[in-house]
């Protein structure tokens, strides 16, 4: 899910600290704020947009294209679930710890209703010189400038680290999007590629992953499609094996899931798969020349 | 979190799944008085683990003097790093067949996943391998759970005969179980029928979701925490993630991503990382904990700390790790790369503190502690 500079943002939880700051940011990069939630502050204003019990009282009240959610990990799921019968179209969640099954009440909800979910557990998604949404520095110039590489990541850290290798690198972003770390996600690698392939302005694809589970390998075989270049960086190769992985979880993922997995299956997809994030850009540069 | 298996039976039997007749003995005159009470029985180690019995730590006994025999051998041996304090004596059953259930979170279909074999007894990944046509899968809404007639229906056509409609229900009542108590896995293997008919789960296999234990802390009590060593309890009181590894040049990044990236990084550059220390989201605030913690591993030669802030503030952790840095006066040479949020604060006020300037990017700060850590070793 990429944001656009056109979307009416909502922000549940908008009265915290955490999302007071971040709305104010937000606001200053030029994202379109046009409300906030909490349920005991109706009808007051917070960072000059008005708050609403409710993402249904919201949608009625100035209507909006996505909601961002700074919301405790027990009470994620009614507010995702309020947001996607608001008709919402996109959720960024950025709460660590939900319990998954939550996780995965709302994003079948979601997929129902033909909701975009971004996380849990992302910092957010920035498409550079129009807005963003969640916690990424968008406003930083070292890390953020408008430009044709595509950035898809599970980690915000890891992200921020690779976008600013890009524009080190002479590049610029045309949008980056942060899909989570949880196991379960709404947004995968794939789907990520798969909009961006199609993002306008967009010349090649950065693809930020982690050991575990499958969603390299999955994206690897839609990379197989692209005719844009694909540059991946793959964290946790020095990483001990996974610690507590249940037997039938192990036989779902089969053998899937290790970094020479991921590795080779990227490879094979005609991906460049680089050894450190400090690569990324002559990786570009040997991929864009041709 | 892991359940054993005494602490897991319960919660099934709780919910109208039958389990044999036992209890829990931790000396061998303890599993000698329940057998003399039961019968036949079998004597089973308790660990947070599979593969017990091919460890030795399942034995059947005829008689109680037997039953403490087995019990004085297994309790203190170890099974996957695990020391045994206790074991399960129960009943022995007469069984005529073997199956297998479970219930897991599964991340290709985002939502449960039902599984159900009648061949049981065997590792699931052997199942899967020996008897594939055997194995059934069912995927499940979350919004409306295990409806009876699916269940219903991935048992028939399996020959299982005049309990056919007990084992669909057994699945029901399992999936129950999962969705109650935030399972990430719950598994029956085997689920045994007996000759005269009953449907028994002999073990069972339940791991709870670690985000759910604050809502389930009753039952979480009965879990077993996993296993930490000193540096890692430690940590865990400040709310950190750490892991202990076997190399010499210390990590402190903010962010899992970042993290294991640092210790790939050094990795790379011909060094070993001495450990995972990661103080992402709301712990950035954590630094000084952090700092102290690596510094009182004395394997560490070097250290490497690289911050990249998208949420965590690359000043506030920095300042916490001049803090750390300033009350212990570290003699090892640390190693900055510092990127994101609140970058420039972080820089001067390293400059101002320390005297000390980042490296440009984290490879150089990588390769500057790797070199210094061989350089102390050597």
């Amino acid at each position: 899910m990429i944001v656009h500079g056109a979307d009416r943002v909502i922000v549940m939880g908008i009265t915290g600290k955490q999302g007071t700051f971040w709305t104010e940011h937000m606001q200053a990069y030029g994202t379109k704020i046009v409300g906030g939630t909490h349920p005991q502050k109706a009808r007051t204003l917070h960072c000059n947009v008005p708050v609403f019990a409710t993402a249904r009282d919201a949608m009625k009240g100035v209507g909006f294209d996505v909601a961002v959610l700074f919301i405790p990990p027990l009470m994620v799921k009614e507010a995702a679930l309020d947001a996607i019968e608001a008709g919402a179209r996109g959720l960024v969640v950025l709460t660590e710890h939900i319990p998954v099954q939550d996780v995965m009440y709302f994003v079948a909800a979601a997929r129902e209703r033909g909701a975009h979910i971004l996380g849990p557990n992302t910092a957010g998604a920035v498409t550079p010189g129009e807005c963003f949404a969640g916690f990424m520095p968008a406003f930083n110039e070292r890390i953020f400038r408008k430009g044709s590489i595509g950035i898809v990541s599970r980690s915000g850290s890891l992200g921020t680290l690779l976008c600013l290798n890009v524009v080190q690198a002479g590049y610029g972003e045309s949008a980056f999007v942060g899909i989570g770390g949880d196991p379960i996600i709404g947004t995968t690698t794939r789907d990520a590629l798969v909009a961006l392939d199609t993002f306008p302005g967009t010349e090649a694809v950065v693809m930020v992953g982690e050991i575990g589970g499958s969603m390299e390998e999955e994206a690897a075989e839609y990379a197989k499609t692209m005719s844009k270049p694909v540059v991946a960086f793959i964290a946790g190769g020095a990483s001990p094996p996974g610690k507590k992985m249940g037997h039938a979880g192990a036989i779902v993922m089969g053998n899937k899931g290790s970094y020479a997995s991921k590795r080779s299956a990227l490879e094979a997809a005609g991906v460049t798969v680089i050894d450190t994030p400090s690569d990324v850009g002559a990786a570009l540069h040997a991929r864009l020349r041709h | 979190m892991n359940f054993e298996e005494h602490a897991a039976k319960p919660l099934l039997a709780a919910r109208g799944i039958a389990v044999p007749a036992g209890a829990l003995a931790t000396t061998p005159d303890e599993a000698e008085r329940v057998a003399a009470r039961l019968g036949a029985v079998v004597v089973k180690a308790q660990v947070p683990t599979g593969k017990r019995g091919k460890a030795g730590g399942i034995k059947l006994a005829a008689t109680p003097d037997e039953a403490k025999r087995h019990a004085q051998a297994i309790i203190g041996m170890r099974i996957g790093g695990h020391q045994v304090r206790k074991v399960l004596v129960e009943q022995q059953l007469p069984i005529e067949r073997e199956l297998y259930a479970a219930v897991l979170n599964d991340q290709s279909s985002q939502g449960p996943l039902v599984m159900f074999s009648s061949e049981g007894g065997m590792d699931i990944e052997e199942l899967a391998a020996t008897a594939p046509a055997k194995l059934r899968r069912l995927s499940v809404d979350i919004r409306h759970g295990l409806k009876p007639d699916d269940a219903s229906s991935l048992v028939r056509g399996l020959g299982l005969g005049a309990v056919e409609a007990a084992v669909a229900e057994v699945l029901v009542k399992l999936y129950g179980a999962y969705a109650t108590l935030d399972a990430e896995l719950i598994e029956i293997n085997p689920l045994v029928i007996t000759r005269d008919g009953r449907v028994v789960a002999l073990d069972c296999k339940f791991v709870m979701d670690d985000s759910a234990l604050v809502r389930q802390r009753e039952v979480a009590a009965t879990g077993t925490p996993d296993t930490l060593t000193g540096l890692e309890a430690k940590a865990k009181t400040s709310g950190l993630k750490y892991i202990d590894l076997d190399g010499n040049v210390g990590v402190l990044a903010n962010g899992a991503g970042l993290t294991m990236t640092t210790m790939d990084v050094v990795r790379h550059h011909g060094g070993r990382p001495a450990n995972f220390l990661e103080i992402g989201g709301e712990s950035y605030t954590q630094a000084r904990p952090a700092l102290e913690l690596l510094l009182s591993n004395p394997n560490i030669k070097s250290l490497v700390v690289n911050f990249c802030g998208a949420f965590a503030r690359t000043d506030v952790m920095t300042a916490g790790v001049i803090e750390a840095i300033q009350a212990l006066k570290p003699r090892l040479p640390i190693f900055f790369s510092v990127h994101g949020t609140g970058d420039e604060e972080a820089i001067k006020l390293l400059k101002d503190k320390l005297g000390v300037t980042p490296l440009p990017t984290m490879d150089d700060a990588s390769k500057a502690a790797v070199d210094a850590a061989r350089r102390t070793a050597s």
